[in-house]
């Protein structure tokens, strides 16, 4: 923690970056993010197990953009979630500087996004053994009963979007159910626009979702809408060779080639 | 009315729930599911959820649904029919287990709902609600209601308060309004003589952190302060705060068309949303998240004060809880009341 902090406030004197994004202590024993603009706010920053909060997000919002150069404290699926970003143009080197944690909570220097991408490639996704149970589950439930399950779990959403908040790859600035003439989702929050909300948001992310449950983490309802997501990442590993993000490689979901497996479509 | 203090033993307390059931009421009391805490229709005393410092959701849905239908519309070649909501079809309802806050919370959504039109649907949904209130034994770190105006055993807002006397003890049961004296009136042997207990002794330590007043007399003057994109620097702009919030009272209106004929339906809306003050120019008068942070704020301790003479905030403490981004409105409202101005 204490290199990392020294680390941070090195960058922040020398101007190589204006604000460090990392996490502090929050609330009620959590931790929160820290936006540090002066070398002594490095101070504050804190390093462990509850920082789970994917701080990506912040990197495509306008006001901190606006700040400047952005130095960003990165575990692997924040990694991950940047050079997902970068692949889709919305972050690059003159932007952002990754200051990155690895798993075994080491801090590690990375001089631009081509050596973040070739940390990143080291690790699989690897979906957590308790969810891939009951994604398991739930596969081996008839259609009826599954959807049954979807529209249990569904039914509370109250659309308050913080899932699209805090996603790092909901970046859109006018998100498609937000539109009213024409409405393509519908906005009340009953069963069908729940259903039809939920459904476009794993779509949207296939391919791209880095698996970091910050979606999952932000429900305040405790929606399992993670399974949705990583429903879709053990697919492309079973059927398409996996996903992992790089950022000059072509898109899981977005290119097509005529021998792609089809198998797995209901 | 004087208040009643009866005594409700806690074996009797199904009783009361079986008997409201039976007598025609839909019982909104709190459920959980996955952890989380939410008012919606109880079938049995048994679902009913316990040992929480505060629910979830708040129990504004009472009287203001997520997406409430207005009307329905037909058009045909004679021209267009519409048809309102039928006040026989909403039904009577004792909300069970809200806590003083969320009680305190009617009064506050009331204010808006009436502030200068009267609100029909909404009147009508209330006025068929009767509140049961629950006093808090334990609070947390995100409780606040006695910095603003409120208390864990405080009577406003509820027709029957319960507080449970000790641990595993019986209840004192306060009748405070002619529907609760209905309800007591319907099996008057269940509240039993219950002499003059000390009911402060039950409650929850609640310490005051701040003055409301002061709040609302700092925000007139820091409308510019940088204050508020410090504070807001880590908000999302989700509208989980407002959705949890008993007293956040904003809605969209969207109109659900299938052909000729669909439904108008009143959804839920927040401030916080970059959506929600865009204008069909493209010119936003909030355009940045530390704008609506403010006008959150503003909203609550500036604006209500002023016009409806209620303040937005019970002090429940659910905006901070459910916040991904940990923006403790506590915390933002101590360093409002410290800012140098």
């Amino acid at each position: 923690m204490d290199e990392l902090r020294k680390k941070a406030g090195e960058l922040l004197e020398a101007s190589a970056v204006k604000v460090i994004i990392g996490y502090e202590n929050g609330s009620d024993g959590k931790t929160r993010a820290l936006f540090a603009e002066k070398p002594e706010e490095t101070a504050r920053l804190v390093f462990d197990s509850r920082c789970v909060m994917n701080l990506a997000t912040y990197v495509t919002k306008k006001e901190v953009r606006n700040k400047g150069r952005i130095g960003l404290v990165a575990t692997l699926p924040v990694m991950r979630a940047v050079i997902q970003l970068a692949s889709e143009h919305q972050v690059d080197d003159a932007g952002l500087l990754v200051i990155g944690i690895t798993p075994e909570s080491k801090m590690v220097e990375f001089k631009d996004l081509a050596e973040v991408e070739a940390f990143v490639h080291r690790y699989q996704i690897e979906i957590d053994s308790k969810q891939k149970e009951m994604l398991d589950k739930l596969e081996k439930m008839t259609p009826s009963e599954r959807w049954d399950f979807w529209i249990r779990e569904l039914t509370p959403c109250f659309k308050c979007y913080a899932c699209r908040a805090a996603c790092p790859m909901c970046y859109c600035h006018r998100c498609t159910v937000d539109f009213n003439q024409p409405q393509w989702v519908p906005v009340p929050s009953h069963e069908l626009g729940n259903i039809e909300w939920h459904i476009m948001r794993a779509i949207h992310l296939a391919g791209r979702c880095v698996d970091c449950d910050a979606c999952y983490n932000a429900c305040p309802l405790a929606i399992p809408l993670n399974l949705l997501t990583k429903r879709m990442l053990l697919d492309a590993k079973e059927h398409l060779g996996g996903y992992q993000p790089s950022i000059k490689a072509d898109h899981l979901m977005s290119t097509y080639k005529p021998d792609d497996k089809d198998n797995f479509i209901i | 009315m004087n208040i009643e203090k009866r005594l409700v033993r806690k074996g009797s307390l199904e009783k009361l729930f079986n008997l409201l059931k039976n007598n025609g009421n839909t019982i909104m009391g709190p459920l959980e599911r996955n952890g989380k805490t939410r008012f919606a229709s109880v079938n049995s005393f048994r679902d009913i959820a316990s040992g929480y410092v505060q629910t979830t959701q708040s129990s504004k849905e009472v009287a203001f649904p997520r997406a409430e239908k207005i009307l329905d519309y037909s058009k045909n070649a004679a021209g267009m029919s519409v048809k309102g909501i039928d006040p026989a079809e909403i039904p009577q309802v004792v909300l069970w287990g809200v806590r003083p806050c969320d009680a305190m919370g009617i009064g506050e959504l009331s204010a808006i709902f009436n502030w200068d039109y009267k609100d029909k649907i909404y009147n009508n949904r209330l006025s068929r609600v009767t509140v049961i209130g629950f006093s808090c034994e334990k609070a947390d770190e995100y409780c606040f209601c006695t910095s603003v105006g409120g208390n864990p055993g405080s009577t406003e807002g509820s027709d029957i308060l319960l507080t449970r006397m000790g641990g595993d003890g019986d209840f004192l049961a306060e009748i405070i309004t002619g529907k609760g004296a209905r309800i007591a009136a319907l099996s008057p042997e269940l509240f039993e003589e219950a002499g003059n207990p000390e009911k402060d002794k039950f409650l929850a330590s609640v310490p005051v952190r701040f003055e409301r007043e002061m709040i609302s007399r700092k925000l007139d003057k820091i409308f510019e302060s940088d204050e508020w994109v410090s504070q807001s620097l880590k908000c999302l702009g989700c509208g989980a705060c407002a959705y949890v919030c008993p007293t956040c009272a904003c809605f969209d209106i969207q109109d659900e068309a299938h052909g000729r004929s669909g439904s108008r339906v009143r959804c839920w809306d927040s401030c916080g949303f970059s959506m929600f003050t865009l204008h069909t120019s493209g010119h936003n008068p909030r355009e940045v998240q530390s704008q609506r942070w403010r006008q959150r704020i503003m909203h609550k301790f500036s604006y209500m004060p002023d016009r409806l003479s209620v303040y937005g905030c019970t002090g429940c403490g659910r905006c901070s809880r459910a916040c991904p981004a940990d923006m403790n409105i506590l915390e933002h409202l101590i360093s409002i009341q410290e800012a140098e101005v």
